[in-house]
């Protein structure tokens, strides 16, 4: 099996509630970070998969927590480049730092999920097919495969479809009906131990220049005024004239 | 000026290209991927110019071909739709032009732009540099009218396909999926088991409306994730949001509350789907759902 690069984001938990203070969201006010959840089929297909798995994030020194968790379910190697603040930087520079880890840990196959469920984008994994030279497919719910290739399920506008790419190539993986593995105590113990590089953007020799995009600001949603609550199935009538009376949607 | 990427559906245009010209605010070049859509691109108000982009690399989706294909003729500000395809699309082109994407974009003022983040639970206002690539969350600008009469340039310009297509495989079933939807009727773990959502199948045929589902339920009943509303799942902003006892929980309203009007149906009159909901009626689906299927027909 050819070398796995898989890339990793920690993410507030998506049960977490998500605060804004002064502009911007409140990390300490989320009591619990965890692997993006598209991230994890990501990590378990590579593990189906075998063979050396390098598991990569780019993060604050709180992300180091997610590479040793991924090193207790069978991530080999764990490379870590610090940023302090992602929101710093825009997604032409988050995929060239990416792209330079990738390169090198030598994999000429990269799994990430299909967005991060923090900025909801899903840019890293096209942008870090361009940066390497590699195929992308997105949106992945099934694979199989090796080193020589993988036939890939993906939706299409008719409804799915198989595809076939050959490394070097992203795959972005969707929701799976995979059951993820859980590290057992010897995998736990055995990640303590494990080394992780560490390293900057500029030891990746990125040149990061400047970002494109800045932020402003962060706020919570607009409020939404109390709606009109009946009591009773009785009400049905009078809710559904008024969605054709005032509301105007039927 | 801008560069709009079309978003193609089949052999046509998409309906939400015509919002796109509208985000653009005039001036705007459309590029047809494959030449898709071309003429009807050509009549849309406030569109200048249309390149239909030929080549065999357009034959299926291959985001990385199609961008090598049509980055270099993208000038100014790009932008396109904040589909599957289209945020693939336009993250593929940014990273070859070394320009930055945002995806998802909801609000556009000049330079600074805003978008959610979180799946909705925060949003974000950014400044941006003139060439940045965006795609816009689809149903949230008004469909440029037709009207306009612009010029059709044609190029023939391929790339290396790398992502082949080796089986096609049909919808399971017909029904409009969630995405597209303009009405959706969703159900949660208070329908009591996946059979019951033949009732709320049942109301969506009535409305042409889409079936959705909580997490609870996709991931214990095993019902399709494509079905699944929330932030694991489609963030959907239909005209109209039906939530079928469902609680609430903070990872599906992340999905479904910038539905323009939401409906809640729950026998508990505490659960928080009532907090985010325009009309919320406190009963069981059992006696709402016949109620609802009379009513509906006696429009």
């Amino acid at each position: 099996m050819a070398d796995i690069a898989v890339l990793l984001k920690q993410v507030p938990d998506t049960n977490a509630k998500i605060v804004v203070s002064g502009g911007r969201v409140d990390e300490g006010a989320v009591n619990k970070w965890s692997m993006s959840p598209y991230d994890e089929y990501a990590l378990e297909t590579a593990l189906t998969m075998g063979g050396s798995i390098t598991a990569i994030t780019c993060g604050p020194a709180r992300a180091k927590k997610l590479l040793t968790d991924a090193a207790a379910v069978g991530a080999t190697e764990l490379m870590h480049i610090v940023v302090d603040d992602l929101t710093t930087l825009d997604s032409n520079q988050v995929s060239s730092i990416l792209a330079a880890a990738v390169t090198k840990t030598g994999a000429s196959v990269v799994f990430c999920g299909k967005q991060a469920a923090d900025t909801n984008a899903g840019s890293t994994g096209p942008g870090v097919a361009q940066k390497l030279g590699a195929a992308c497919v997105t949106m992945v719910s099934e694979l199989s495969g090796d080193a020589n290739g993988f036939t890939a399920l993906r939706p299409s506008s008719e409804g799915m479809e198989r595809v076939s790419v050959s490394a070097p190539c992203v795959i972005a993986f969707d929701k799976m009906t995979t059951e993820l593995r859980r590290p057992n105590v010897k995998g736990i113990m055995m990640a303590k131990k494990k080394a992780v590089d560490t390293l900057s953007p500029a030891d990746l020799g990125v040149d990061l220049g400047a970002s494109d995009v800045s932020l402003q600001n962060q706020a919570p949603p607009a409020e939404k005024p109390a709606g009109q609550k009946f009591e009773g199935a009785e009400n049905v009538p009078t809710v559904v004239s008024k969605l054709r009376d005032e509301a105007k949607v039927l | 000026m801008t560069t709009i990427i079309a978003e193609i559906s089949g052999n046509n245009l998409h309906a939400v290209t015509a919002q796109l010209v509208t985000a653009a605010g005039g001036d705007a070049t459309i590029i047809c991927p494959g030449g898709f859509g071309s003429s009807e691109a050509a009549s849309l108000a406030g569109v200048s110019k249309v390149i239909s982009v030929e080549g065999d690399c357009f034959g299926s989706f291959d985001g990385g071909a199609w961008a090598q294909s049509i980055s270099s003729l993208c000038e100014g500000r790009v932008i396109a739709a904040a589909t599957a395809n289209g945020r693939e699309l336009a993250a593929s082109i940014a990273a070859l032009k070394g320009c930055a994407v945002v995806q998802d974009v909801t609000g556009i003022d000049g330079d600074t732009i805003t978008r959610p983040i979180y799946s909705g639970k925060a949003n974000a206002t950014l400044t941006i540099s003139e060439d940045t690539v965006l795609t816009i969350r689809p149903n949230i600008f008004a469909p440029a009218q037709s009207g306009g009469d612009a010029p059709i340039n044609t190029v023939n310009q391929s790339a290396d396909v790398r992502v082949a297509v080796q089986e096609a495989i049909a919808k399971a079933s017909e029904r409009l999926d969630v995405s597209d939807a303009d009405i959706i009727i969703s159900g949660g773990r208070g329908m009591g088991n996946i059979d019951n959502f033949s009732h709320l199948e049942a109301i969506a045929d009535q409305l042409g409306a889409a079936v959705g589902a909580s997490r609870a339920v996709v991931d214990e009943w095993g019902m399709s994730h494509s079905m699944q509303v929330g932030q694991t799942g489609k963030t959907v902003n239909p005209s109209l949001y039906i939530a079928v006892g469902i609680s609430g929980a903070i990872q599906h309203l992340a999905g479904m509350r910038s539905s323009k009007y939401i409906v809640a149906i729950n026998k508990d009159s505490d659960a928080p789907i009532f907090g985010v909901a325009d009309y919320g009626i406190v009963a069981t689906w059992e006696e709402a759902l016949p109620a609802l299927a009379e009513a509906l027909g006696n429009l």
